[in-house]
Order: structure tokens, then sequence, then C-alpha cells
């Protein structure tokens, strides 16, 4: 039940875009039609949850003071975290060009920017600062992905209806997608201070 | 090859230490090319910061700092990075910059550290820093570089200082830290201090992270509305 009410707070009540606006610079950029947005949510999901329990090894293992140097390294965490990262993503893209040639082609830049998406290393860094465990930091990947994905297919979706309406030139396009984006952080944070846990309890 | 390599180093040592694209480099980010309101970079950074002046200050330095020495130490090694490798080389030049800057935060002002907190780590994946040295450092001169990395980090700081100063001073009925506007609260209880303004509840909305991208929307707005050949055709 733990681990469900984690996957709760990270897709909804903690949205990495709506809540935080994490991973905006890619969110802003390929929500222009529903299908490109539906790759890169999908991609999102499996980078992060393949990177934050590397990294929650990478934390645990090599730079706490448990593990195998015996020493704090935290100070080098931003250049492990980040070269795993771009590792893994790197394998992400080798895998997916190996077995799915159709789902590579239909990502194409968009697989090699998500090392640079400000939701991945930020999901990492809020995993350490929240102190999860293996099993709640595997959930919580999951949980912050499938937060960013179905905010930026449901930001497409209004793009895509929002061309035909009309906006004043200068707010066409960009402008009008930042205000869009302010309207849902509002609506989302409607959700905030709701703890899933006490529902259940009852 | 030799020679033409000659010939190339003269003719660079010709151009000027401050001429007409030297300016540009400087110059263009604030404006026409900024990196927030035109080339949408670094947008993350920008609307967690911002809700007071002072750690909006802080971040905006730190992120001159990085694009600008990260530019010129990608401009110095361009010729010499493999292409397939280059993005790993980007961003280890920027973590090692980025800890040094937080390694400095954390010794120096630690209050200021603890609120930035995850949002220095994050300057390594701010679009601009890896956005400019793809566009401009791989292909440019160092010194040239360097300038467009401070001019890139001041047209960051500037939008970012922008919409702190209004969300503070709404917000909190504060700039930098120094009341301005007093709530109704503290004038009631504090009738020796006169206060002008002294009606002014705080806007809860300004200390939401949602105002600032309606900040940096309207932002974009005006600028737009102003410099027309900006604006979006399709």
């Amino acid at each position: 039940m733990e681990l469900f009410n984690i996957f709760l707070k990270s897709a909804f009540i903690e949205n990495m875009v709506l809540s935080y606006f994490l991973g905006m610079c890619s969110f802003l950029a390929v929500s222009k039609s529903v299908k490109t947005a539906i790759g890169l949510g999908a991609a999102v999901i499996f980078v992060l949850a393949l990177t934050i329990p590397i990294n929650w090894v990478v934390s645990e293992m090599v730079l706490g003071p448990n593990g195998i140097f015996h020493t704090d390294l935290t100070f080098l965490r931003f250049i492990l975290f980040i070269a795993s990262i771009a590792a893994s993503v790197q394998l992400v893209e080798m895998a997916v060009e190996k077995y799915s040639p159709a789902l590579y082609n239909a990502l194409g830049i968009f697989l090699p920017l998500i090392t640079v998406n400000c939701a991945i290393l930020g999901a990492a860094l809020f995993m350490v600062a929240r102190e999860y465990n293996f099993t709640e930091s595997v959930v919580y990947g999951i949980g912050s992905g499938f937060g960013w994905a179905l905010a930026i297919v449901a930001m497409a979706a209004i793009r895509e209806k929002i061309r035909y309406s009309n906006i004043p030139a200068p707010l066409r396009g960009l402008g009008i997608a930042f205000i869009l984006t302010g309207l849902m952080g509002l609506a989302f944070m409607s959700l905030m201070g709701i703890n899933p846990a006490t529902y259940f309890q009852q | 090859m030799a020679d033409a390599n000659v010939k190339a180093a003269a003719l660079e040592e010709k151009e000027p230490f401050f001429g007409k694209k030297e300016r540009k480099a400087l110059s263009d980010p604030l404006n026409d090319n900024n990196p927030i309101t035109v080339q949408v970079l670094g947008i993350c950074s920008a609307l967690a910061v911002t809700t007071m002046v002072k750690p909006a200050f802080i971040m905006a330095i730190s992120v001159t700092f990085v694009t600008a020495f990260s530019n010129l130490a990608i401009a110095l090694l361009r010729k010499g990075i493999p292409k397939q490798v280059r993005m790993i080389v980007q961003l280890v030049v920027i973590a090692f910059l980025v800890t040094v800057v937080e390694q400095v935060l954390k010794a120096f002002n630690y209050e200021i550290w603890k609120q930035l907190s995850v949002f220095i780590g994050l300057i390594i994946t701010n679009c601009i820093v890896m956005g400019r040295l793809e566009a401009y450092a791989m292909a440019n001169t160092p010194w040239r570089s360097f300038l467009d990395g401070i001019g890139n980090g001041a047209g960051y700081g500037i939008i970012l200082l922008a919409v702190a100063v209004i969300r503070e001073l709404f917000g909190r009925g504060s700039v930098a830290g120094f009341k301005i506007i007093g709530s109704t609260n503290e004038f009631l209880l504090n009738t020796t201090q006169i206060s002008w303004l002294g009606w002014y509840q705080n806007n809860g909305l300004m200390v939401l992270p949602a105002s600032a991208i309606f900040l940096i929307g309207i932002f974009i707005w005006l600028q737009r509305a102003s410099n027309k050949k900006l604006v979006d055709i399709s």
C-alpha cells in the first residue's frame, strides 16, 4: 500500500511538470502533436524507471559512507548521476534500435535528448533527498515518469485544439503554451496536500 | 595545409579584440535571442527560484559563471573532441563547474544553498548551458564563446530578476527582503511605523510557481508585440 501511495503521489500530487515545473524545455518544444508527445512520454517513463534505481544503487553503494569506498563522496553526486543517466540513455537507445526499429524511428532525436531533460536528474536528486529505499525508488521512477507523460500528452492535445482559436498574434505559439501550462499547474495545485494514506486507512 | 593554417591564424589575429561580432555575441541574447523568451531554454530553474529576489540573483550569477566558463572550455577543446563523445565531454565540463559553484555556495552562503537545494544541481541539465555549447562554442573562437556565455547568462538573469521582483513585491510586499508595501496585519500591530499602502494584502498566487509561468508568458507577449520579427506565424 505504501508503494501505491508513492506512485499516486509522484504521478499526480507532486507531478514533475505541473507542480515542480521540471523538464519544461522538452515539454514545451515537443508538445505540438499528440503522436510525438506519446512517444516521448513513453521514452521518459522507461528512462526514469531505469535510471532512478541505478542512481539509487550508485548513491548507496558508491557515494555513501557505507559504500565500497567507506568515505562520504556525496560531492561527486552530480557527475556520477549525470554520467549514469547519459550511459543508460545511450543503452536504451541502442536496445530500442536493435529490437524495435519502428519505435526507434518514431522517437528520433528525442531519445538522446532525454539525457538533458531536467526531470530525470531532478527525480534522481529528489529520490536522494527523500531517502527512499530500493523498491520505493523503482516505484517513484515509474510514477514520476507516468505523471510527466500524462502532462505532456494533455498539453499536446490542448495545443492541437487551440491552433484553430483566434489568439492575438504575439501570443501565438510559445506565449499561449506558457499560459496554458500555468493554468494546468493551478489545476494540479488543487491536489496538493492530499495524503492518499489517510484515505486507505478508513 | 600548414600554409592555410598560418593564413587562418593571421586572419584571426587581424580581427579586432572587441569588434562587431563580439558585441553581437554579448548583446544578442539580451533581446533578439533571449534564452528564456525566444530560445525557450532553461525554463525549469527560472520558475522555481524566482519567489524571492536574492536566490534569483545568486542563481543568475551561478548560471552566468557556468555558461561563460563551459563555453570557454569547450571552445578551447572543440577541435580535439570526437563527434560521437562530445555530449559526454560537455556534460563532464558542465558537471565539474556546477560542482565548484555548489561547493563554494555551500561553504560561504549555507542559507541560500539550502534554499536553492536541487536547483543548483539542475544547472547541469539547464538547457541554456548545453544549448549554447552545441550551437555556439563548438563553432566559434574561445573569446567570442566566452562573451556569448556571459551574454546568455545575463539575458537569463534579466528575465529571472524581473520575474523575481514582481513576485516578491506582490507576493510578500518586499523587494530583496526590504519591506515596501505592508500587509494589513502588520500595519495594525505596528502603528508607530507609518507604512504607506498599509492596506495591501499579500497576493498568495504570486508565491505559487504557476505565477512565474504566467509572468514569463506575459513577457513573451510584450516582447513579441514590440519586436514583430519574433512573432510565430505557424
